[in-house]
């Protein structure tokens, strides 16, 4: 909610800029504008690319319409925007309807626990079924013997809508706690020897436990070659055939350059490039 | 000159007025927008299914908006927390308002008035880091977060206007009624609790309103002890309230879960009124005598 008000504030801003200047006066040529549209698992990332290119190319808007993944691609489709964003990535059908997926970043989601808990590895059906409420004590999975406690994030979060997403476990979670930010999530499970959580790559710190999935530990490497399992690609959709603004190329540019990443990195995923 | 000087007078007058209508407008604009925003989603959603659906899942394939989790969470967390902290707010009150030594008193009351001045979310952190833990390993439940911890944070957080009040009330009570109580042989307990008590009884009752407002509109301070899973409630489950069921879904809600988050503010906003109301009786009462 914040991060969405500052970006308007910021875009709003930016209208006004324009409104007095013309987009970038004589120096660009075009229209100026690059809109996108669609995962609002990618906002974070997504607000802050637009910000940094709004600081950089004054005059020029970005807007961002969080409206979901398929609503993006169906957008980008049907030329309602420039580039269209999607957190997962697309499917054969989507492709051969003449849109074409650029990764991004990759969205890695660490499961983690306390630091006392004995347990290093688990496989991807084991946590989903933690999650579903199959397995509920740890002996079940090679731990002691204590009932597991479930930790997951708010409806509506990114974060969980990812991990639900891969473990195919959307609907079905079984939650004790549901926390409103990564920050509670790893303090609860810092706190509680029993509990289970997952968070994003870079919130992952000292006070708790990342453990392996399916025998591989979550990392920037293991992510970018796909054996770590929990992740999914942050991936720009465009149309083919369709030549992007200037404006909107530039963007395009801008987001898959050197120069994006450690915003890409500050904002909690891996960037691809 | 006269005429100068009323002239002053009426601007004064008027100025006043409309720093005074503006508490009015806030109330007038807060409660339309509610309204306006809050009926939309129960009309969509069918007024018996939002009130009485048993099942929240906001953003599955097939949602649900049941909110009655949350309002009976509410309900039995707000009476936990006047079972818990009337008791002791009110013999608290007795014990400051009739026995406790002068220098016993202004300490007690300085204690209270930090109390009540203590940040909610500070509450929550304490609540969190000590409380949690605590009823995980006294109860040896798998997590601590729950309807209890919730409960206990609240009515601590309760106790200074519980106390307060009844105090107010207490003090209020004419000595001769209880030197007379006590002239006809009665002893100190039997005349406080006879007498005094009786007497103060509209404002202690007021109290424990007031207590109950400040229970039910409370959100940040549980937010952080009840788990926010939308169980049905029982006390060693995590539990969502009315309040933080408003709070922890609206900053990424679309649509008409947004639209039934607005609805959730309507309706506690109604219990609200309803409580407002409450404590305007009993304080009419009070006056009247």
């Amino acid at each position: 909610m914040k991060k969405s008000k500052i970006t308007a504030l910021a875009l709003s801003f930016a209208f006004a800029a324009t409104a007095l200047t013309g987009c970038g006066g004589s120096k660009e040529s075009a229209g100026g504008t690059v809109t996108t549209d669609g995962s609002t698992s990618m906002e974070e990332v997504i607000g802050a690319l637009g910000e940094k290119f709004q600081n950089d190319n004054s005059g020029c808007t970005f807007t961002y319409n969080p409206t979901g993944s398929g609503s993006g691609i169906t957008a980008v489709s049907e030329g309602r925007c420039d580039i269209g964003l999607s957190s997962r990535s697309l499917k054969d059908e989507e492709k051969s309807q003449g849109l074409t997926e650029t990764v991004l970043a990759y969205d890695g989601i660490c499961m983690v626990v306390n630091t006392e808990n004995t347990v290093d590895d688990l496989s991807l059906e084991q946590i989903a079924d933690i999650y579903t409420g199959e397995i509920t004590n740890w002996s079940e999975v090679g731990g002691k013997d204590a009932d597991i406690v479930v930790i997951g994030r708010e409806a509506g979060s990114g974060t969980r809508d990812g991990f639900e997403s891969v473990t195919g476990t959307a609907d079905s979670c079984k939650y004790r706690q549901e926390l409103t930010s990564t920050g509670d999530v790893i303090t609860t499970v810092s706190s509680n020897p029993d509990a289970i959580g997952y968070a994003s790559l870079a919130a992952v710190n000292d006070t708790i436990k990342a453990v392996k999935v399916d025998g591989i530990e979550a990392s920037e490497a293991t992510i970018l070659d796909g054996t770590y399992k929990i992740q999914r690609p942050f991936v720009l959709v465009t149309k083919d055939g369709k030549k992007l603004s200037d404006t909107a190329q530039k963007f395009f540019d801008f987001a898959t350059s050197d120069d994006a990443k450690d915003i890409i990195t500050s904002s909690g995923v891996v960037p691809a490039n | 000159m006269a005429d100068k000087k009323r002239l002053f007078e009426n601007i004064v007058h008027g100025i006043f007025l409309i720093l005074g209508l503006v508490t009015v407008a806030c109330v007038l604009v807060i409660t339309i927008y509610l309204i306006i925003s809050g009926i939309p989603a129960i009309v969509k959603i069918g007024p018996v299914k939002f009130l009485f659906g048993t099942e929240w899942a906001s953003t599955a394939a097939e949602p649900k908006y049941g909110i009655l989790p949350f309002i009976l969470t509410s309900v039995y967390g707000t009476a936990g927390a006047i079972i818990l902290g009337v008791p002791i707010g009110f013999m608290t009150a007795v014990y400051l308002s009739k026995m406790a030594p002068k220098k016993v008193r202004a300490v007690i009351e300085t204690a209270v008035s930090l109390l009540a001045g203590i940040p909610s979310v500070v509450y929550g952190l304490v609540g969190m880091m000590v409380l949690v833990p605590a009823i995980r390993k006294i109860f040896h439940v798998p997590d601590g977060s729950s309807m209890l911890a919730a409960i206990i944070v609240l009515a601590v957080m309760i106790l200074p206007s519980i106390i307060k009040v009844s105090l107010n009330a207490l003090d209020a009570v004419p000595p001769e009624y209880e030197q007379a109580s006590l002239a006809l042989g009665a002893t100190e307990v039997e005349t406080y609790f006879k007498v005094s008590v009786k007497a103060a009884k509209s404002g202690i009752a007021a109290a424990v309103v007031l207590g109950v407002g400040r229970a039910i509109g409370e959100a940040m301070a549980i937010i952080m002890v009840s788990g926010n899973v939308p169980n049905m409630p029982s006390l060693f489950q995590s539990v969502r309230f009315l309040t933080t069921a408003v709070a922890s879904e609206m900053s990424y809600s679309t649509g008409l879960q947004r639209q039934a988050l607005f609805s959730i503010a309507l309706v506690l906003f109604l219990f609200i009124m309803l409580i407002n109301a409450t404590l305007n009786f009993f304080l009419k009462k009070d006056r009247e005598k």
